[in-house]
């Protein structure tokens, strides 16, 4: 039962504490409100009897002396005057006894008659006073009984004339008590019924990042969030640190999960590329036999039509088998001649009849040195490629937006077009050969580039956002490139 | 009776209503312009109101200050009256036989129509068995005033006939210095019974019969003699008690008079002769009781 509540979410955890808090907090001060109220009442009452008593037995004297019991009466009657009988308060009967305890007057004679014996009535009374000092106030609570008695000697001269009783009911000196223990629990039910719903609605906002933080952490080994995902927390407490590290934590998992990513696709284009290197190679030697073979058949003469006819055929078909494998090959290294501004403004002049034709609108931005030291024919097809892409994928009046610019040592080439967004699926297999995303295209151009990058030791990025589709080719330039 | 004109009787009311505060309450003089006039508990004596009403009354019909002094005991008012110090008083009639010698009487109140008045003994409403003073044997009794006829005189007067010794009657007895006490120590069950002035009684069932109710009158004497109104001797000539008689006589001729006399519960005054007190004069002889000659 316990662990299960220690199991509980914080979301109930933490407002249930705080109940319990709340609770205990307000029940021990009514506790201590209650107590205090219960000293204060018996206090005022011993005192206000105390007072009273003392001023009857002032009173009460020359009365006694002249046995004037009419007054003697209206004395001990007159705490009663103008208050109801049922409302008396806790002061139940005032009474006065001869030295051998016998009533002498009282304020309910028709309950108290004069000179009866006390023990008729009281006789718990009656066996106390004996053993009570007669010169001072003593207060007597017989524990067998519901009343209270302050009993005040009535002196005139050192002598003792009589005693004086005041009689109070046990009861109804608890009735007030009573109305004020139940003041008091109204009061603190209404402080609960305030503060509780406060606390719970605190205590869940309290748990609520933490909650939300823990979720998204059980959930990381088979599902990496994204950073959104939760509301951010803005404070700069524990938690907030907590959230750091959560926050960089995702960071460097999602760039782990890039870099794996990154990793199998280069692996596996890398295997393609070697795949298809080989086959090319395999295929080229006996292709070139053929080749020339066909060549040397056709030198010979005397073939007649429908031979040579056939001859074209094969002719044709082994020469676009020639062009398919030589694009598969894709070979930079060969290539000697350097990149000049001129090459890629002849791109520029080249592309904006294509623009036009599609109703694009273009923008170009080009910020490169005279020559630089890469194949002037990779870079050329790159962005021959990259651009003809962006065109092809580019809605009707749509933008394209090329860049062109050498810094801090890098040949860095932007292009964009304002197009649909690449799915994952296609993101996937982008890169590979005879993968085609627009009708007619033969699924080379990207696979070409990407071979071509790769061979400069560049890298070339993808972003596909809202209607933007962006392709980054990043080619480091350095000195030793030159002397290729 | 001189009556003043309608002016000049309001200005002398404004004039002297301010006085009472400033006058000495025990002045030794005669006083040839105000009366002392001595209330006791022969009636109701404690209804302020209706006694300043009728002081008004007075100083307005007599065209002279009178102030009105009130006593709890006879006795107190008694002394007054031996030491000169009132020039009226309304006394009960035992101890105006007191102090007959210095004394004249002046009027007698005129009660349901008669010059006489009785002595209640009374008991608690629950107390339905007690119809004879002698049941109360040993128990708790109430008497008015030592010097009430109704209250004392007339409860031991009978006990005595009855042949018993009204010392020890009774358990224990006291007295309450008024009749109205009588009826609420009766009432509060504080005493058994008690002897209470027939007028005193009938007038506070008129007034607050929730008193009253409480009580129930288990027997009624024969009449006495209504408590008068006397004159000092010493302190009043004939010009002045004719002045306070034909005032009070007149009062049941005035509308006003007559307003003040049903808040009293009295239909007016009228002059008797002293031996409408022989009977309470015998009782005093045969228990023995001083009066003076």
């Amino acid at each position: 039962m316990i662990i299960n509540f220690f199991n509980l979410s914080f979301k109930y955890k933490i407002p249930l504490w705080g109940s319990l808090l709340i609770i205990l907090t307000t029940f021990s001060i009514s506790l201590v409100l209650i107590y205090r109220s219960y000293n204060i009442l018996e206090n005022t009452l011993l005192n206000s009897a105390q007072n009273l008593g003392f001023t009857i037995a002032q009173t009460l004297a020359p009365t006694l002396l002249h046995d004037d019991i009419w007054r003697a009466f209206e004395i001990v009657k007159a705490p009663f005057h103008n208050i109801p009988s049922n409302h008396s308060g806790a002061l139940e009967s005032v009474f006065v006894l001869s030295i051998e305890h016998q009533i002498l007057v009282s304020s309910q004679p028709k309950k108290l008659p004069m000179l009866s014996p006390v023990n008729q009535f009281f006789p718990e009374l009656d066996k106390k006073l004996n053993q009570v000092h007669n010169q001072i106030i003593t207060i007597i609570e017989p524990s067998s009984s519901k009343q209270l008695f302050v009993v005040i000697p009535v002196i005139d001269n050192n002598k003792q004339l009589a005693t004086l009783v005041l009689n109070y009911s046990q009861e109804s000196l608890n009735k007030p008590f009573f109305q004020s223990v139940i003041s008091t629990l109204i009061i603190c039910f209404i402080v609960l019924l305030i503060l509780l719903p406060i606390n719970w609605y605190w205590g869940q906002h309290m748990a609520l990042p933490l909650v939300q933080l823990a979720k998204k952490m059980d959930s990381i080994p088979s599902f990496l969030p994204k950073k959104d995902e939760i509301d951010h927390y803005n404070y700069d407490d524990e938690l907030g640190h907590l959230f750091d590290a959560y926050y960089r934590m995702l960071d460097s998992l999602h760039e782990k999960e890039l870099l794996e990513q990154g990793i199998i696709k280069s692996e596996r284009l890398a295997v393609v590329g070697r795949l298809t290197a080989s086959i090319a190679h395999e295929i080229n030697n006996p292709l070139a036999g053929m080749l020339t073979a066909l060549d040397t058949l056709k030198q010979r003469g005397n073939l007649d039509d429908r031979t040579l006819h056939t001859l074209g055929l094969l002719e044709r078909g082994l020469l676009q088998v020639r062009d398919t494998v030589a694009a598969l090959l894709v070979e930079a290294r060969h290539q000697k001649r350097n990149l000049s501004k001129q090459d890629v403004d002849d791109i520029k002049n080249l592309i904006k009849p294509m623009a036009n034709k599609a109703n694009l609108r273009l923008e170009i931005n080009i910020n490169v040195p005279p020559t630089l030291p890469v194949p002037a024919g990779s870079i050329r097809q790159i962005l021959m490629n990259l651009i003809n892409n962006a065109i092809q994928s580019a809605n009707t009046n749509g933008l394209i937006s090329y860049s062109v610019i050498f810094d801090n040592n890098h040949l860095i080439i932007d292009v964009i077009n304002s197009g649909s967004c690449i799915s994952a699926e296609q993101m996937h297999h982008l890169f590979e050969p005879f993968v085609s995303y627009h009708e007619g295209g033969h699924g080379l151009g990207l696979w070409v580039t990407y071979q071509l990058v790769n061979q400069m030791e560049g890298k070339i990025e993808v972003e596909s956002s809202d209607n933007q589709v962006r392709f980054t080719v990043t080619i480091p330039i350095n000195s030793s490139s030159n002397e290729r | 009776m001189k009556v003043l004109p309608n002016r000049n009787r309001r200005r002398i009311v404004q004039a002297l209503s301010v006085v009472p505060l400033l006058s000495l309450p025990f002045s030794a003089s005669t006083g040839e312009n105000s009366f002392r006039f001595g209330m006791t508990p022969a009636f109701l004596h404690n209804q302020h109101a209706l006694l300043e009403d009728w002081r008004l009354y007075m100083i307005r019909h007599l065209g002279l200050k009178v102030d009105f002094t009130q006593r709890d005991s006879y006795r107190e008012t008694m002394d007054l009256i031996r030491l000169k110090q009132l020039d009226f008083a309304w006394l009960c009639d035992y101890p105006y036989l007191h102090l007959k010698d210095l004394v004249r009487l002046l009027a007698v109140p005129v009660y349901q129509g008669q010059s006489y008045y009785h002595s209640y003994f009374i008991v608690h409403k629950n107390n339905t068995q007690v119809d004879s003073i002698l049941a109360l044997k040993d128990k708790l009794f109430a008497y008015a005033d030592p010097y009430s006829n109704s209250g004392y005189l007339v409860p031991r007067f009978e006990i005595h006939q009855a042949g018993y010794n009204p010392d020890n009657f009774f358990k224990k007895t006291f007295f309450t210095w008024s009749h109205k006490k009588v009826i609420e120590s009766v009432a509060s069950q504080l005493s058994q019974g008690g002897a209470v002035d027939s007028f005193v009684w009938d007038t506070l069932s008129k007034v607050s019969p929730s008193l009253t109710d409480q009580t129930r009158i288990m027997w009624k004497s024969p009449g006495y003699g209504f408590p008068p109104i006397v004159a000092q001797i010493n302190n009043v000539n004939e010009q002045d008690f004719i002045l306070m008689q034909s005032m009070l006589l007149d009062m049941s001729e005035s509308r006003e008079g007559q307003r003040l006399l049903t808040r009293l519960n009295l239909d007016g005054f009228s002059i008797q002769k002293t031996d409408l007190y022989d009977s309470v004069s015998n009782m005093m002889k045969v228990l023995g009781v001083f009066v003076s000659t």
